[in-house]
């Protein structure tokens, strides 16, 4: 049962078809990579998909509602949510504000109960904090809770991303290129972590990713994309011996 | 008219400092105040000719720029756009301080070669404010030509964009910053002394100008020269045509309301582009 | 070295980080109590002009510090807040009535302002906010009806309930009052959902939105506190000033508080109230050297006979006694803090406590920031 569709998905940028007629489906359970060259129009997809872009045409359907117009602070509370390529976390707050902060499109308290803090708001403080506790120990965050992200490495940075987004509660988990700058090492612990949160946590996975290791260990389904429209879609094994695909990604 | 002319050339300070360096200098007026006043000072305490003042003028207040750039804007490269804008407003208060100190805080006069008009097709033209529109439009088609035939010009376009990618690419990134600044502080000056037969020196005439050329910079668009200098006729012109029909009181707000509606409908003005952050 | 133990998560939520900080804020609050008790009352009516700074320096704190929008035109709120008050209360509306309607009204006119904020960034926010002091300030000027325009507008002490607050030490009290207050509601917003969204706006807009922060709404939000605060110390700071006049809410002013905001410290509450300290009291400091450093040079030089020393003193009492001297000794005291110490007042603090906490294993590295060069990385 699929809980994602994009629909000729096409946009341009000025004369440029970034993306130019892409349709997928993810289904619910699946980690579901793309691949492709740079400037294939990925991260174009991902912008599409949590509705920071305007697409110029085609459609989203995620978990049977049509999103393609959804305004992009109301995804999160759909289900859907993005790490960001550039590291988007929120740099002078603590680890533990930006996961808490992740937590706001659950958020039922008004404005004027936080301006006295009743107790009702202390009380869903407190349950906001026992779920983004979870994800921190999910992903062994703890003795960086109180650090602001300005003083942390790259790695943790990486992971706090992913702390984030696991937050939002999500149903989908868009991750775009997640061990990018990582080492061998983080990236091992990153493809245990993607297994877990489909495995354990059964939340579905898209995937933007660079690192082929990678995407044969954990992707279900793959599709490969250039100039942005699909090549092919198939399971790892069968995208990376594609020879379309081989010419124009990954050599050979 | 011509006082659109001076904020046109204002803003053109400004422009060009945020093109080369991204951040805005509210110190440009008080920059073209030092100017007028460093005019007066060689006219009237030294005795020298008003040509041979303006030429000192401008090199000594586009040096001072440039060593405000080596010296302290070097000092922030990096920082948050707002610490360096309170910067310059820091550093405006000071060179206001400055002036008041060295000079004194009367209001003066600087004495002028241009006196008498022109009859022009029944309309009269004082040498005054013709001296102005010329010397805008000089300094501009110099600065136009030196930006856009000099590689100098290119390279300040690759140092706004990325100072990082630029000092790898062999470009003197902080001489060119400094350069920016003196050419900028030298416009502002000249702006300044063919102001002040019209306004007067005084400690304060900076400031008034430097919000009327900010409408002008904003009118433009953010990114553009040519648009600073239309904005600047355009805050001139609505000014005049707003002493004059609307009631008293309009005279001043009328650019600002300008401003405001530009901002709400058209923020990048009438040239500029809108950046935007790619995630 | 005290390390605070964490047992709970109720310890992250609440005011005070455990019992031996709210004690010494226990402590600094019966100081600030009994203070109009042992000084002059000079000194309690200057104490009452820092804590409606401190108000003002919340207010743009909030705006600036928390949420990352910044507005060069924050005096004309206080002026709104000013000139409704003073004319409620003209027209016979009791006090309190009267500062709850000019916080609605100032509120609104934050809301006002903030609208087409929304669609700004940056710069452009900050230009507006300009052009809109601007315009307030002729307005000002010209509805004579409200504000009696040049003639200006005096205003009495305080009558609350039938109780006069014409008293310095009560309208120090009153003052001080509303100051908790506000400390305490904006420190209940901080910890809660609507301060990490503005962070969150601060830091990010696209992650911000990403995570289901509605900018339009937040921002709408941060302007509307921001401005609601400062109605509350335009009503204060009306009686305060005791005679209103147009040209008291100035850019000049407005600079003056985002000064306060700076040295005090970007993004914290203590920032706030260090920065009101201040710039409340470098005025009366200013006067207070400009006659006596040259006294004291003097002394100093017919007791060492060196002259130099009383000519030095001379030149600084000459130059302190120029007018315009405070807005340039303001200027240079904004760019040191820029150029040396950007954390402002409260960094230092900090950097001063986790000294002596860590000693002798302090690394200046641990306040060092991480410098943006690329421009696609500064804009949000």
């Amino acid at each position: 049962m699929s809980i994602f569709q994009a629909d000729s998905l096409s946009i341009n940028f000025g004369g440029i078809k970034a993306v130019d007629g892409v349709s997928f489906d993810v289904e619910q359970g699946e980690v579901f990579t793309i691949i492709g060259p740079n400037g294939a129009g990925k991260t174009t997809i991902f912008n599409l998909v949590s509705r920071i872009y305007e697409p110029t045409g085609g459609k989203l359907v995620f978990n049977g509602t049509d999103i393609t117009n959804v305004p992009p602070h109301r995804i999160a509370a759909l289900g859907i949510a993005r790490t960001f390529q550039n590291i988007e976390l929120f740099e002078h707050a603590t680890l533990l504000q930006n996961l808490l902060l992740a937590r706001h499109a659950h958020k039922r308290s008004g404005f004027f109960s936080e301006l006295l803090f009743l107790p009702s708001v202390r009380r869903m403080e407190l349950e906001h904090r026992e779920a983004v506790e979870k994800v921190i120990e999910f992903l062994d965050l703890q003795q960086y809770r109180d650090s602001f992200i300005v003083n942390l490495p790259y790695g943790v940075r990486k992971v706090t991303e992913l702390a984030r987004a696991l937050c939002t509660d999500p149903k989908l988990l868009l991750l775009d290129e997640p061990s990018s700058g990582l080492n061998v090492e983080e990236t091992d612990d990153m493809a245990f972590w993607i297994q877990d949160i489909r495995d354990l946590l059964g939340i579905t996975v898209l995937m933007v990713e660079h690192d082929m290791s990678l995407v044969s260990a954990v992707s279900d389904r793959v599709m490969a994309l250039n100039y942005g429209r699909p090549i092919t879609t198939g399971t790892p094994g069968e995208v990376q011996s594609h020879p379309e695909v081989v010419r124009a990604y990954l050599g050979g | 008219m011509a006082v659109g002319c001076i904020y046109g050339l204002v803003a053109l300070g400004f422009v060009l400092i945020y093109k080369a360096t991204e951040l805005v200098n509210f110190a440009q007026g008080d920059l073209l105040m030092l100017g007028a006043f460093v005019a007066y000072m060689a006219v009237i305490w030294w005795g020298l000719d008003y040509w041979l003042a303006f030429a000192i003028s401008v090199v000594t207040v586009g040096a001072f720029g440039a060593l405000l750039d080596a010296t302290v804007l070097r000092k922030v490269i990096g920082q948050p756009q707002f610490a360096i804008v309170m910067l310059t407003i820091g550093l405006g208060a000071m060179f206001r301080t400055f002036a008041s100190v060295t000079w004194g805080s009367e209001i003066y006069t600087l004495p002028t070669p241009f006196s008498g008009v022109w009859q022009v097709g029944g309309v009269t033209l004082s040498h005054q404010y013709l001296s102005i529109v010329a010397g805008t439009l000089i300094l501009c088609g110099v600065l136009y030509a030196f930006f856009n035939h000099t590689r100098i010009g290119v390279a300040m376009q690759a140092t706004s964009q990325n100072q990082l990618a630029a000092y790898y690419m062999g470009i003197p990134v902080k001489l060119i910053f400094s350069m920016i600044w003196a050419i900028s502080a030298g416009v502002a000056a000249a702006a300044g002394i063919l102001l002040a037969p019209v306004t007067l020196i005084d400690i304060n005439m900076g400031l008034a100008v430097a919000l009327k050329a900010f409408a002008a910079a904003v009118l433009g668009g953010f990114g553009s020269i040519p648009g600073a200098l239309l904005g600047g006729i355009i805050i001139g012109l609505i000014e005049l045509y707003a002493g004059a029909t609307l009631p008293e009181g309009f005279k001043d707000t009328a650019p600002y309301i300008v401003l405001l509606i530009m901002l709400i409908v058209r923020p990048q003005g009438l040239f500029g582009t809108l950046a935007r952050k790619k995630v | 070295m005290r390390f605070v133990f964490k047992t709970s998560y109720a310890q992250d939520i609440q005011i005070f980080r455990d019992r031996v900080d709210a004690s010494w804020y226990g402590l600094l609050g019966l100081v600030v109590i009994a203070l109009p008790f042992l000084m002059s009352e000079y000194y309690v009516g200057e104490t009452t002009w820092v804590f409606i700074y401190a108000l003002c320096g919340l207010s743009l704190m909030v705006l600036v510090g928390y949420t990352g929008l910044v507005s060069l035109g924050h005096a004309a709120f206080l002026g709104i807040g000013a000139y409704a008050h003073a004319f409620f209360l003209k027209n016979g509306i009791p006090w309190i009535p009267s500062v709850v309607l000019a916080v609605l009204i100032t509120t609104a006119s934050g809301i006002i302002v903030g609208l087409p904020a929304l669609r700004m960034t940056g710069i452009y926010l900050a230009i507006a906010t300009l052009a809109f002091s601007v315009i307030i300030q002729e307005v000002f000027s010209r509805w004579e009806y409200v504000t009696h325009g040049f003639a200006g507008m005096p205003v009495d002490k305080p009558v609350i309930l039938g109780v006069s607050f014409a008293d310095d030490r009560a309208f120090y009290y009153l003052c001080l009052f509303f100051l908790v207050l506000a400390l305490w509601l904006t420190r209940n917003l901080l910890r809660s959902p609507t301060g990490r969204a503005w962070v969150a706006i601060r830091d990010s807009e696209i992650a911000a939105q990403s995570m289901g922060v509605n900018l339009a709404i937040y921002k709408s939000i941060a302007f509307a506190y921001s401005a609601a605060l400062m109605g509350l110390a335009g009503a204060l700071f009306a009686h305060k000033i005791a005679y209103l006049a147009p040209d008291i809410f100035t850019i000049l002013l407005s600079i003056q508080f985002l000064l306060l905001v700076i040295v005090g410290g970007l993004g914290s509450l203590h920032g706030a109230v260090f920065g009101a300290i201040f710039v409340a009291l470098l005025p009366p400091v200013i006067a207070i050297l400009r006659d006596s450093i040259p006294a004291s040079m003097a002394d100093a030089a017919q007791a060492t006979g060196i002259g130099i020393i009383g000519m030095l003193g001379d030149a600084v009492g000459n130059f302190l006694k120029k007018p315009g001297v405070e807005a340039g000794i303001f200027g240079l005291i904004l760019v040191l803090v820029i150029l040396l110490e950007p954390l402002g007042m409260y960094g230092r603090w900090i950097k001063i406590r986790v000294f002596f906490s860590t000693f002798p294993m302090y690394k200046r590295a641990t306040f060092k920031r991480q410098r943006t060069y690329m421009r696609s990385e500064r804009l949000r």
